[in-house]
């Protein structure tokens, strides 16, 4: 059933995308709700927001939160060091405060001519009460600016995005007003589909083998961080720039590094799977 | 095609029944959603109930069992009942029926077919596979899935995808599951309100109000004024049992470390293991015995720390009050227990006992002992709020 008064997100073309995914999506375009977006790192949690905002032809902007993130910050910045420094200087007129008054992320997507998607990138890095600041602001896309006597409302309301690496759980009443979506890890079927979309020339046997690899390492439950997509992909750029093939001999894969990124795993997995070799000066090798 | 959403009302319950932490307002969502025609077959019902009710894959596994239970057997009767309705009203319409299946499909009335569909509904209280009367695959009944019945009523997802009770059968996040009645997150609210705010450290956050002041005393001509910023001062020190008795809260235990751990709240945090009760030396490592005497750790440690002991204070009444009560160290002993816990008490100004065991037991001798010293107080977030509280009582 086509639904009525809104574009439809299909997916673009260089992000593959599951169903239930693309639904969460688009019932949040229509519910104008934020999409909680959570899952393994290298799952596209980030890129989802790239593929909407290209894929609906809407301005995508970014707001990438860290430890000191202030809620506020994302609202609206009065600079009043630049208008005192300003004001020891006849050439700009201080009297004007708006000209000191810098919109944050939040607030250039209020007042976009456009309807914009905002990405608000990994909220859980941010202090506890982050989100609960932000509550009224994504819940009315509304806000108050007291120096100047303004309320800047949303034009059109935003397509909000967040992600969240769960670092931090998220308060109750921020959770409740969002639609949530777990990025599962990808299939294998699935991921076929999306190293196609990255190298549409792979080769079919390199394709089924480096799958194979790395799923047998992803099977090893002693590895602290289980290589993921993206490391997959940057895996196969090595091998097809290298012409290596794939196939686990003896446990030994090439590359190694590129998958497996902490020195633990690294030991662990050289010192468990790899079958070791010794050269004629008695060192352990791990050749190809 | 969900205008009867009201229908889906007892699913609610049956999420609360099953203990998935879900709200009217996201109830609300979903009504909005269905409203909205956003969901237009069971799959997608449940994969957006799921998306907009349940915030967190914890609790998907839940949201398995609970859809499973409420959809099982009556498989997608709710959206049936609708297809159904659109469907008899107006059988010419779907150019799958040949005028043959028309004909026989006219054998049974509309009227007749829906009222011993819901009759047989009501009757049925699980899955059916096979047989001729019950609703569920296989088998001759008039209703059901993969039946032979021409007359019969497909109940279940459209045909080619996997239908979406058959996921919620696969349970495939009951390893997110985690069944927690604090979890880490209300730890570390109620930790964060451990806080004194002085202000330390060097002078480097201007001052506005003063610079204003100065500058304009200054005819204008800028000068700024800084100051220290406001940190946190509390010093916090954890002292936790990982004797026996406390093995089935060891879980509890750890989150409550993590929470005050990775929190990075606190001026100082330090936090050390015991065995039943602090003896000669405080564990860093339980394992490898690695620790440090108490003289020590007293003679380091400001007065001013806020301590917190975590553990059951159930023990043998020799353990607490002999001198030679440690049941894992066999060997000389300077002090016993008790007296080890009274030296904690004349040191630090603010100390509590957080105890997980269930408060019935709080009638044990050695309880009621420690209880004497420090004020007691559950392991809940409500006992945790209260200890907090008290750690930040000024003397």
């Amino acid at each position: 059933m086509a639904l009525k008064n809104f574009e439809q997100f299909k997916g673009s073309s260089d992000y593959v995308i599951s169903e239930p995914l693309k639904n969460a999506v688009n019932v949040s375009i229509v519910l104008q709700r934020p999409l909680l977006v959570r899952g393994e790192p290298g799952t596209g949690k980030t890129l989802l927001a790239h593929s909407i905002a290209s894929a609906l032809d809407k301005k995508l902007i970014p707001w990438n939160i860290k430890s000191t993130t202030k809620a506020a910050e994302g609202l609206y910045v009065y600079d009043t060091v630049q208008r005192l420094n300003d004001s020891r200087f006849a050439d700009k007129d201080v009297s004007n405060i708006k000209l000191y008054i810098k919109l944050g992320k939040l607030g250039q997507a209020f007042t976009a001519p456009e309807q914009v998607v905002l990405l608000i990138d990994e909220v859980d890095k941010a202090d506890l009460e982050f989100p609960n600041d932000l509550l009224n602001e994504l819940d009315e896309m509304t806000f108050y600016i007291p120096e100047t006597n303004e309320t800047i409302s949303a034009i059109h309301r935003p397509v909000v995005i967040i992600t969240s690496n769960n670092e931090k759980e998220l308060p109750d009443a921020f959770l409740r007003r969002c639609i949530f979506h777990y990025i599962e890890f990808p299939d294998p079927q699935l991921m076929e589909e999306i190293v196609k979309v990255h190298f549409p020339n792979i080769k079919s046997s390199l394709l089924k083998e480096s799958l194979e690899s790395f799923y047998s390492l992803r099977k090893i439950d002693e590895l602290r961080k289980k290589p993921s997509t993206s490391e997959l992909i940057d895996w196969i750029q090595a091998l097809m720039a290298s012409g290596l093939d794939a196939k686990i001999k003896d446990g030994d894969i090439p590359f190694l590094g590129t998958l497996i990124k902490k020195e633990t795993d690294f030991d662990h997995y050289v010192s468990h799977y790899i079958r070791k070799k010794t050269d004629n000066r008695g060192y352990k090798t791990y050749s190809n | 095609m969900f205008r009867y959403k009201y229908m889906f009302t007892p699913f609610f319950y049956k999420l609360k029944e099953k203990k998935v932490p879900t709200s009217i307002t996201e109830w609300m969502i979903l009504m909005e959603a269905l409203d909205r025609d956003c969901i237009h077959n069971l799959d997608e019902f449940y994969y957006l109930a799921r998306a907009i009710l349940v915030k967190s894959e914890t609790h998907f596994d839940q949201y398995d069992v609970a859809f499973q239970e409420y959809f099982k057997g009556i498989a997608s009767s709710p959206e049936l009942t609708e297809e159904l309705i659109q469907w008899l009203l107006d059988p010419k319409n779907r150019p799958e029926l040949s005028p043959e299946e028309l004909a026989r499909l006219q054998k049974m009335d509309l009227e007749e077919l829906l009222r011993e569909f819901e009759k047989r509904l009501k009757e049925q209280k699980e899955r059916h596979d096979g047989g001729d009367y019950w609703i569920g695959t296989g088998g001759t009944s008039p209703f059901g899935h993969s039946g032979n019945n021409p007359q019969g009523i497909l109940v279940g997802g459209p045909g080619g995808m996997r239908s979406a009770v058959r996921i919620a059968e696969l349970r495939q996040f009951r390893n997110y599951r985690s069944d927690v009645t604090l979890d880490v997150r209300q730890i570390k609210v109620a930790l964060k309100q451990l806080r004194q705010l002085n202000r330390i450290g060097p002078e480097d956050e201007l001052d506005l109000d003063k610079t204003i002041d100065a500058t304009c005393k200054n005819a204008g001509e800028l000068e700024f004024k800084w100051k220290r910023p406001r940190k946190n001062t509390v010093k916090l020190l954890l002292l936790m049992d990982a004797g026996g008795s406390m093995e089935p809260f060891a879980d509890l235990c750890s989150q409550l470390f993590s929470a005050a751990n990775t929190l990075g709240h606190f001026k100082s945090f330090k936090y050390y293991y015991f065995h039943n009760c602090p003896y000669d030396v405080l564990y860093s490592d339980i394992q490898q015995r690695r620790g440090e005497s108490i003289e020590r750790i007293l003679k380091v440690l400001e007065p001013d720390h806020k301590v917190i002991f975590v553990g059951d204070a159930c023990m043998a009444q020799s353990e607490l009050i002999d001198r030679f009560g440690d049941i894992y160290y066999h060997g000389y002993q300077k002090h016993s227990g008790i007296d080890r816990l009274k030296q904690f008490k004349r040191h630090f100004t603010h100390v509590v006992w957080l105890n997980p065991e269930h408060s019935v037991l709080r009638t044990y001798p050695t309880v009621q002992m420690i209880r004497k010293l420090f004020p007691m107080y559950d392991l809940t977030l409500d006992g945790l709020h209260e200890a907090v509280k008290k750690l930040t009582t000024r003397l």
